[in-house]
């Protein structure tokens, strides 16, 4: 959804993440996570002004000749597909496709139940818009100290040994393995469980 | 029109049902007698009474009897401006009422006037909040329409809503309230989940069809479709919830369908596998329209050899004309569908991610094919093989597999022009694609003369041609010049205020046009709001129109159901001038609350809005407006 910030945040700090793998094994996704980062550009009303201008136009043609294109922060609600839609594509599933990972989430103050399928999501960032798309509000940045800031929710999750743990700790394949469960903490309790791990 | 005539007569009228008539007619006869004659006298008669009928009386029956079988709500509306006779009478033959905008009038004004009525369609957020472009909560509850309509028409039998927020107490009171209740559909609609579906399913006994269509349905881990009644054959009809995300009982769906021998359209949700649908299908032969849920095998079952045999299956459904579903397809299962694909007049593949050659096995056998949803992942080739074969075709829909605008672009100008080719009867199209040119757009103008609806989006921002580096205007102003019929469009890619100009000059019959980064200036807005006297639906985001563009619209708008513009180049005063200027226009400016939660609004300025949104209403400001709302005045 809107937070782009927190994705590009959140890129950002990868490589700072604690890992299993060595340092500088990510090269390719830092990378990319610099140069989406230099093409972030919000879409203040003010901008709309030049969107009809040639400048903007060289821009888009700019970044059609790049050979590799790092993904480009993505304007809300462009292209007008349904979110419905985006979310529910389902990858490819051949004969001896593995079955997807459904785990409950839950938020605090939400009445009911959502079912997701973490294979449908190749990492953090779009695990995270699909929650904001799914419950409706906005996760905080995320920084290894501290958690996520700027938001009174967190996303954390049970782990095997049922443990609550702050969403994006741990590598994402090791997190889609041992997710049990999902639930959207809200205000103090999320605070805390930033703090010190 | 004719099937409509015959099924108006069958059900008798208008009246409500047989009960409750008698009381109903007496009513309805002092009605048409209670007629303010020249003099200015009321005729209060007991209808049992013989009197020789006044001349203004007989017309009145007369024309009660004729306009009865009058069912375009376009004919109805002219018919009841002709005099306040032709009113009354009009309002008492309406049997289905249509309101296009929630807001526009309160469900006491209408229901007021119509009395008789026995189905509503209400339709209420504007298109745009599908998108995200705006904060949730901001409108469009069921709940005082569902109250009102509670005490006026206690025969209701059809609902059919879209946009609007239904809680599942609302769908609780449509079933207490409605003992006659028969059909609910609900498309693109929020607020409920399984708890409210499991009322309706368990009290509405004459339930003909329930219908949740790309609606959100919350997961309260109920039952739903265990509460059908388990016993007696049901009067289900059409049975659709291949948007529910959430899994349902599948032993109670088999057994409902099976005492449901009315059933002929069954959509499931990908909670439904393969295996489970052969089950239903065998027990539902006479299906004309289906929704084959995950069309995948269910999780931790194999592929063997013991499966059963899904093409004679298809085979036996010798009526099915309509196919959907593939949520999860396992494609090695395509082939079980060849059998039904001579029928199909329309296949949605819209979830499926298959290539062309998967798509060419398909697609080869579907020769009465007009309705087809397709995603890019089919690329230009297997377009180029649906326009070899599906002549009959009359709406397309492209959908993107990967909805970025720098993603890869299968599909292309190649793959549209030979759409227009192959397809010469296609009358809407919809198509997502990341490089265009004007001369496959011009083509297809020239192509397909019967075109309504053309909807292309290229998903990269600003993209010219980009075999010429030409803006895209040529090639949209010429589907509003040779498309004569065109009501319906949405343009993309760079343009500038040219493309408009064609737009107002040539699109006299467009009603509804979705505009997304384009223009230059103010010009632009001006030549559509001063050339399309039809317009009705305006919806434009981050373009740089501005106040005076929007004024140039002020005679019109009173025409108009909405017109929304967000990230344009408006101020809070431009548009405080059109709520001055027109009262009887409800203005809305919309802050997305979002924005300015996380801080990013450079200086938030109180007056700053993103969205303005207005529309004509008889009721003025709407009481339910959340506060990131502002209607000015």
């Amino acid at each position: 959804m809107e937070s782009k910030v927190a994705y590009e945040n959140g890129l950002n700090l990868k490589a700072t993440e604690l890992r299993l793998g060595l340092p500088g094994t990510d090269i390719e996704s830092e990378e990319q996570a610099l140069s989406s980062s230099r093409n972030n550009k919000r879409p203040f009303p003010d901008n709309s002004k030049e969107c009809g201008l040639k400048g903007s136009s060289d821009d888009a043609q700019h970044s059609d000749h790049e050979t590799a294109p790092p993904a480009k922060a993505q304007i809300v609600g462009w292209p007008p597909i349904r979110s419905y839609r985006k979310n529910n594509l389902q990858p490819k599933k051949g004969e001896a496709e593995a079955s997807g990972i459904y785990v409950k989430v839950s938020m605090d103050g939400a009445p009911y139940l959502r079912k997701i399928d973490l294979r449908v999501y190749k990492g953090y960032p779009e695990l995270l818009k699909a929650l904001e798309n799914m419950f409706k509000f906005t996760i905080g940045e995320y920084s290894e100290r501290e958690g996520y800031k700027g938001s009174e929710f967190a996303p954390t999750y049970e782990d095997k040994d049922g443990d609550w743990m702050l969403v994006g700790d741990v590598p994402w394949d090791m997190f889609m393995s041992s997710c049990k469960r999902l639930r959207i903490m809200k205000g103090s309790e999320a605070r805390g469980l930033g703090c010190g791990v | 029109m004719r099937e409509e005539r015959t099924e108006m007569s069958k059900d008798d009228d208008r009246s409500p049902p047989l009960d409750l008539r008698g009381a109903d007619i007496a009513e309805s006869s002092s009605k048409t007698r209670n007629c303010v004659t020249g003099s200015g006298h009321v005729t209060g008669m007991n209808p049992m009474e013989f009197q020789a009928p006044y001349p203004d009386q007989v017309l009145e029956n007369v024309l009660e009897n004729v306009l009865q079988f009058l069912t375009s709500r376009r004919d109805r509306n002219a018919a009841s401006l002709v005099c306040k006779s032709w009113c009354r009478v009009e309002a008492l033959t309406r049997s289905e009422l249509f309101i296009g905008n929630c807001y526009s009038v309160s469900p006491k004004r209408a229901t007021a006037r119509f009395s008789r009525v026995r189905a509503v369609a209400i339709k209420g957020r504007p298109r745009f909040a599908d998108f995200n472009l705006m904060p949730p909560e901001w409108g469009a509850h069921f709940k005082p329409w569902v109250a009102a309509l509670g005490s006026a028409y206690p025969w209701l039998e059809k609902v059919y809503l879209k946009r609007m927020s239904v809680t599942d107490e609302d769908l609780k009171h449509l079933a207490e309230y409605f003992p006659y209740f028969k059909e609910l559909v609900l498309v693109c609609c929020d607020g409920f989940g399984t708890r409210g579906l499991a009322v309706i399913a368990k009290k509405c006994r004459q339930l003909r069809v329930l219908d949740l269509i790309e609606s959100e349905v919350a997961d309260s881990d109920m039952d739903w479709i265990g509460e059908f009644p388990e016993s007696g054959i049901t009067c289900l009809e059409s049975l659709i919830f291949d948007c529910v995300e959430s899994p349902i009982n599948f032993e109670a769906l088999e057994r409902l369908v099976v005492r449901s021998p009315s059933l002929k359209k069954l959509r499931l949700n990908r909670f439904v596998s393969i295996g489970q649908l052969y089950r239903l299908m065998v027990r539902a032969p006479q299906l004309t329209h289906l929704g084959t849920g995950s069309f995948s095998l269910a999780e931790g079952v194999a592929h063997g050899d013991q499966e059963p045999d899904y093409e004679s299956a298809f085979a036996a459904c010798k009526s099915l004309v309509c196919l959907s579903g593939f949520r999860e397809i396992a494609t090695d299962y395509l082939s079980a569908i060849y059998a039904v694909c001579a029928n199909l007049t329309s296949l949605n593949l819209s979830y499926a991610n298959i290539n062309a050659e998967q798509l060419k096995t398909v697609i080869f056998h579907c020769h009465k094919l007009q309705t087809f949803w397709v995603l890019d992942t089919i690329c230009d080739e297997g377009l180029q093989a649906a326009a070899a074969t599906c002549k009959d075709l009359r709406e397309l829909r492209v959908f993107p597999i990967d909805a970025r605008e720098d993603s890869e672009g299968p599909v292309s100008e190649v793959g549209l022009q030979a759409i227009s080719e192959g397809c010469r009867k296609l009358q809407s199209i919809l198509y997502f694609c990341q490089h265009m040119t004007n001369a496959a757009v011009i083509a297809m103008s020239n192509n397909c003369p019967d075109l309504e609806v053309f909807r292309l989006c290229i998903m990269g921002r600003h993209r010219p041609d980009h075999l010429t580096g030409q803006p895209m205007d040529e090639g949209f102003g010429a589907i509003v010049k040779n498309c004569k019929k065109l009501t319906r469009l949405a343009v993309s890619g760079l343009l500038t205020d040219q493309a408009f100009s064609y737009i107002g000059r040539y699109g006299k019959l467009v009603r509804t046009l979705s505009v997304a980064f384009a223009g230059n200036s103010d010009r632009g807005l001006k030549y559509v709001l001063e050339g399309c006297p039809r317009l009705q639906k305006l919806e434009i985001r981050d373009s740089p129109f501005g106040d005076e563009a929007l004024r140039s619209g002020l005679h019109h708008y009173y025409n108009m159901r909405f017109l929304w513009m967000s990230s344009c180049s408006l101020s809070p005063q431009g548009c405080r001038e059109i709520a001055r200027a027109l009262p009887r226009l409800v203005v809305e400016v919309i802050k997305d609350e979002a924005e300015v939660n996380r801080g990013e609004c450079e200086e938030h300025i109180d007056d700053a809005f993103d969205i303005l949104y207005m529309y004509r209403s008889l009721e003025g400001p709407r009481d339910d407006a959340p506060h990131f709302v502002t209607i000015l005045h």
